[in-house]
């Protein structure tokens, strides 16, 4: 069972002004199985909900709480968070010069099970994985995004996401960059990982389009850092036609 | 910028002095001259010590066969000198040399095994000067390893000739109590490439002049560097590529971890481009990754340039602690901070490692860097380049 409850979440991003408010207040639970759109304008707070929960040091909790099958990740480190099986794929992928994506997923790997993978069986997983993401077999050996495409940077997320197979799994703006063929093969990936049935994804987009390919079971509209509508898949539908003015002139009068 | 092009030709900076033998154009340093003010004058105060001779290192090594070798007069090595020294310690090793050391890779012979000499320091002072001269058309790969501990004065020159492909890699790997000062310098032939690659991770203190002119357009010179300075370690590298031929290109990279208090390294990128050398290409770099508190990296690129009409020129120089986003990227798959920090230090040198382009070279320097990781980590795990 994988579970994540967001209950009340304040954050702050620390800038060298000061610490500025950008979480105000989130609630959100998403079931084993179920996949969350969280949508909204620039500026939201969308990717700060993102970094906050996987704990990055330029944000800060300052109340509410984030729970995974039970267990309290605010209070956890960033690699405790994701021990606990939390994956955030990312809008910005950091490049990490000399380190080859192998050696990167191997760390990775034995890092969430405790145990280096088997060779034998873990080299075959990898090709399989990237190949299911249209990499050459040769990406294995590249610098961790470095020199990597913005299309490559995103499959190279999702091939993450496949082959640690977290419980829960944050991606944010995975969509933001990518052409159509992209897209496809990045949402067929995520498709494949919550066909498992029993994991939790939080889809963070700007777009609708993505939601042609990944069918969300709920829909949130996040703005000025809480969410202030939900509904189905219709009100995706809605978005599209009418955009999030109306939303953002409600908060802008409140 | 015909202005500039057409202006008299004075070489204005004084990073760069005039080369000499004669030890008073070399005076005792203070600390406080250009050329000394980021070393500490005191630790080298052996190898700036007029005298008779000095001892030499203990040598062995393998000579593929193809190889020349031989030993000649201090004399007839300053014939065949690049340059004269150009600080006191590097004059004071040709001066205090008992005999030169020669070696010559003939023309048109291509040596495929590297050439290894190994030297070890036997504990008290050494001064050596080394010529190389590598004929026309030739290739090869020369290493030069020091190991145990030596007081250790240095005067190297190589000569690259036309056409040829050289590999020159210099690994000093001195244990704690060992100086080394110095001058290695490079002439490279009209068409020729020239890789060096320098890695100093042991020793007490380690002062080196690396300079590098051009005998004829067209020459191409690669030079990176790898230091790791511990507690108390003082590394300097003074870097200076002279583009003094047309259409020659230089790249310069250098990269060093400090660890511990005291840990100290010097930068110097020097690069002169003169009137005459039209549609040069040169690039220098130097990284610093800082990993405690209490080290100084002292970076300082410079360009001098004399012609408008160059094909590019630049230099780059970053000092810094671990980047909280690359550190945040790795933790975010599950890796502990700590394996996280060995991975972006291994990274941090494998991206200069990979680019040696000499196989067994590379393996070296991934150990030597794995060794100095496991000091700082405690874990003696293998390196994965995969």
């Amino acid at each position: 069972m994988s579970t994540l409850v967001i209950k009340d979440l304040h954050a702050d991003v620390i800038t060298e002004e000061g610490h500025k408010e950008i979480l105000k207040g989130v609630n959100l639970t998403v079931n084993p199985g179920e996949v969350h759109a969280i949508m909204g304008p620039n500026g939201s707070g969308k990717s700060t909900l993102a970094y906050a929960l996987a704990g990055h040091p330029k944000y800060v909790i300052t109340s509410g709480s984030v729970t995974l099958d039970g267990v309290e990740l605010t209070g956890l480190t960033v690699d405790e968070r994701a021990r606990t099986g939390l994956f955030l794929a990312m809008q910005y992928p950091v490049e990490v010069p000399g380190v080859s994506v192998a050696n990167f997923l191997r760390t990775a790997k034995t890092a969430l099970d405790g145990q280096a993978p088997k060779v034998r069986t873990w080299v075959k997983d990898v090709e399989r994985v990237l190949a299911g993401m249209d990499l050459d077999k040769s990406f294995a050996a590249r610098s961790v995004n470095e020199g990597f495409s913005g299309g490559e940077k995103k499959r190279h997320e999702i091939a993450q996401l496949e082959l640690l197979n977290p419980k829960a799994a944050i991606l944010d703006e995975t969509d933001s960059g990518l052409d159509i063929d992209a897209l496809k093969v990045v949402a067929e990936g995520v498709n494949r990982y919550s066909a498992q049935g029993d994991r939790a994804v939080m889809l963070i987009t700007h777009y609708t389009r993505i939601l042609r390919y990944i069918q969300p079971d709920f829909v949130h509209v996040f703005v000025d850092g809480r969410i202030v509508d939900e509904g189905g898949k219709e009100l995706a539908e809605k978005l599209e036609v009418t955009g999030y003015e109306e939303y953002v002139k409600a908060v802008a009068n409140a | 910028m015909p202005n500039v092009v057409g202006a008299i030709e004075t070489i204005e900076s004084h990073l760069h002095p005039e080369p000499s033998y004669d030890l008073e154009k070399h005076p005792m340093p203070t600390g406080r001259e250009e050329i000394w003010r980021f070393t500490p004058v005191k630790t080298f105060k052996p190898l700036l010590a007029d005298g008779g001779p000095a001892g030499e290192l203990d040598w062995a090594g393998e000579m593929p066969p193809g190889v020349e070798f031989k030993m000649i007069t201090t004399a007839q090595a300053r014939e065949l000198a690049v340059e004269p020294p150009v600080d006191r310690i590097s004059a004071i090793a040709a001066q205090r040399t008992r005999q030169a050391a020669y070696l010559h890779v003939p023309a048109e012979t291509e040596i495929s095994e590297p050439i290894v000499f190994i030297g070890t320091g036997k504990g008290g002072q050494a001064a050596e000067t080394f010529v190389a001269e590598f004929g026309t058309h030739s290739k090869a790969t020369l290493v030069l390893r020091f190991e145990g501990t030596a007081q250790y004065a240095c005067k190297f020159d190589f000569r690259i000739g036309d056409g040829a492909q050289i590999n020159l890699v210099y690994v000093n790997d001195w244990d704690d109590e060992s100086i080394h000062g110095g001058q290695i310098s490079v002439e490279v032939g009209r068409d020729a490439r020239v890789r060096t690659v320098h890695a100093s991770m042991g020793g007490r203190a380690i002062r080196i002049a690396e300079r590098a002119r051009y005998k004829g357009p067209g020459g191409e010179l690669e030079q990176f560097g790898l230091y790791f300075a511990d507690a108390g370690q003082d590394v300097e590298h003074r870097m200076f590529v002279d583009h003094n031929e047309p259409n020659t290109k230089s790249n310069v990279d250098y990269r060093g971890a400090l660890q511990g208090k005291g840990a100290h390294s010097v930068w110097i990128g020097d690069v002169l481009i003169r009137k005459v050398a039209l549609g040069i290409e040169t690039y220098e770099t130097n990284k610093n990754l800082v990993l405690s508190e209490g080290c100084q990296a002292d970076s300082v690129p410079n360009l001098e340039i004399e012609t408008g009409e160059i094909l590019g020129a630049g230099h780059s120089s970053t000092t810094g602690r671990f980047d909280d986003n690359q550190l945040f990227y790795l933790m975010s798959r599950g890796i502990t901070e700590e394996e996280a920090r060995r991975l972006i230090v291994h990274g941090f040198f494998n991206d200069i490692i990979r680019r040696v382009g000499v196989e067994h070279i590379e393996r070296k320097l991934l150990e030597q860097v794995e060794r100095e990781l496991s000091l700082v980590h405690g874990t003696t795990r293998t390196a994965d380049v995969a």
